[in-house]
């Protein structure tokens, strides 16, 4: 580097990072890797195609998507009262969305497989309608709806914060009605908060564990969830399995906040 | 008559939505909370007392204090560091590495704990050698600690970073021209200006150490009054039908979770600066 680095500290705060880096999260994560690169093609294949990993994917997968997208649509809706309007108990509101970044998951899981069993508070009534709401699939998307929830309003909120009023008042003098100003002008400039949001739930719901498996009941091929699936395959020592499966769960989420970055940068770009 | 401005919707639509998030919010997320203490204190308060003083439950309320009050300052210095790091300089792979610091939040807290395993456990890359010179990584203290500093490992860092470059280094470089020194600046220019942004990073950080539960379950070994911590010892209870006992130590540990969101609000309230998007 020509340039002269006025402010000091640079060479201290540098080695701290990476010797900190390294030793908790890139080295013990390329062990993991390495654990799982001496399988074979042929064996990885095997242990990710094999009936119950499959089942335990498609569970984690679909309720991780069908969760952050009800996220994203409940998070919308409390962002815009939140930003948008003047009420008593807003701050309050606003206070509890963070319940679930803050509560242990273990608490979580429980206290929701208290409510939503077929005795409890809520389930009883989902029970009415023929759902079942703890130890079922619907539990799982249940619990990570909960954990991903807050994401979706805290990445939505400070984009809508900075939203002037300019646009929208242009959009009602050309005559626009209200909801078309929403539609048209509104809804699109929310749309990289909103995919930023959706992928951090998502993310964030793959690898949730503490706050399912009270809750889903825990069935092979049924509800059990891939992190489970870790678990349980720990549990017979059977390491390299277990490695490989978490090899591709880390695959998928990097590829997934990879992807992210990419289209954030051609949105924030498009809507410049 | 008066006229509604046009950038807001007609009153019943804007009821309507505060009434609907309101009904979100209770649901989702107010009515699991009062359900802990409800049922913590479903038997009484001799049961709760009891739950929370037996030798399992104070044995791991010891073990889940010393493990945050090891990892949280150690991620302290490291955020602080990379902080100080990334705003304060630019160079060459910065963006990667603020998106490395990133990487803990998409990885799942098993693996988390699974890393450590492959690593230190039994059949590990070390563990014959732990085993022949007799230390305990996995299933003992030291496995708890590695794991929870891998989780809360972004969460100093993610509170500083957009705080201090939103603040920009003119103050810390106008210290240099007056001949400071580094510590000197650090502690009497950049200190006082991100110290409840620091306070409010170390409260999540050890809300999250003290609430682990993936990442510690897989590491602990479970062994009941050694190396079970709180969200453990609630596990164990629960599995045993021993609800009221597993709900009044979640009682405990909602407790932390709605001081630190108190305390959330309070540094909120004195700096004027929302911490929104992050975690």
């Amino acid at each position: 580097m020509s340039k002269q680095r006025v402010i000091p500290g640079f060479g201290l705060s540098m080695g701290i990072t990476i010797f900190w880096l390294s030793a908790i999260i890139l080295i013990p994560l390329a062990a993991l890797f390495i654990k799982a690169a001496g399988l074979g093609p042929g064996e990885w294949w095997a242990i990710l195609t094999s009936p119950r990993v499959f089942a335990a994917a498609k569970l984690t997968f679909g309720a991780s998507a069908a969760a952050a997208a009800v996220s994203t649509v409940l998070g919308l809706l409390v962002a815009w009262v939140l930003v948008r309007y003047q009420f008593p108990g807003r701050k309050l509101l606003d206070a509890i969305v963070d319940l679930p970044f803050a509560l242990p998951t273990a608490v979580a899981g429980i206290t929701l497989t208290a409510i939503y069993a077929p005795s409890g508070w809520l389930g009883q009534h989902l029970a009415k309608w023929g759902i079942q709401g703890a130890y079922s699939p619907t539990g799982v998307f249940i619990a990570l709806t909960f954990i991903g929830f807050p994401f979706v309003v805290r990445t939505v909120q400070p984009v809508m914060e900075d939203l002037g009023p300019e646009l929208e008042e242009a959009s009602a003098s050309l005559g626009a009605s209200r909801w078309t100003t929403f539609r048209r002008v509104i809804f699109p400039l929310l749309v990289p908060a909103l995919v930023t949001g959706f992928t951090l739930a998502f993310a964030r719901a793959i690898g949730e564990y503490g706050s399912v498996i009270f809750i889903s009941g825990n069935l092979p091929m049924k509800t059990e969830i891939l992190p489970l699936l870790i678990v349980a395959q720990l549990e017979q020592f059977k390491y390299e399995a277990a490695a490989v499966i978490a090899s591709g769960m880390l695959l998928v989420s990097f590829s997934l906040l990879f992807l992210i970055n990419l289209l954030q940068r051609r949105l924030d770009w498009q809507t410049r | 008559m008066a006229y509604r401005p046009v950038t807001t919707e007609s009153a019943p639509v804007r009821w309507l939505f505060i009434v609907l998030a309101f009904a979100i919010l209770t649901l989702f997320l107010l009515l699991p909370l009062a359900a802990v203490f409800i049922e913590a204190f479903r038997r009484g308060w001799e049961v709760f007392t009891a739950a929370l003083t037996e030798d399992a439950a104070l044995s791991a309320i010891k073990l889940t204090l010393l493990a945050a009050a090891i990892s949280v300052p150690l991620n302290t210095v490291f955020g602080v560091a990379a902080a100080w790091l990334i705003t304060k300089f630019r160079f060459k792979g910065r963006a990667f590495l603020l998106s490395l610091i990133d990487l803990p939040f998409a990885v799942s807290p098993v693996i988390a704990g699974l890393v450590f395993v492959l690593m230190f456990g039994a059949k590990g890359w070390f563990g014959p050698w732990l085993i022949e010179h007799d230390v305990r990584i996995i299933f003992a203290l030291p496995g708890i600690i590695l794991a929870t500093v891998f989780v809360t490992f972004p969460f100093v860092a993610r509170e500083l970073i957009p705080l201090m470059e939103s603040q920009g280094s003119d103050q810390e470089e106008a210290a240099v021209t007056l001949g400071a020194r580094g510590w000197q600046i650090f502690l009497r220019v950049t200190l006082p200006n991100i110290k409840w942004g620091l306070l409010y990073g170390v409260l999540l950080c050890n809300a999250r150490a003290m609430g682990e539960f993936g990442a510690v379950s897989v590491v602990s070994g479970h062994i009941r009054g050694k190396t079970n911590t709180l969200p453990l010892h609630v596990e164990v209870l629960y599995n045993e039908y021993q609800f009221s006992a597993a709900f009044a130590c979640a009682a405990l540990l909602a407790l932390l979770a709605l001081v630190t969101l108190g305390l959330k609000t309070a540094v909120e309230h004195f700096t004027g600066h929302d911490s929104k998007g992050r975690h």
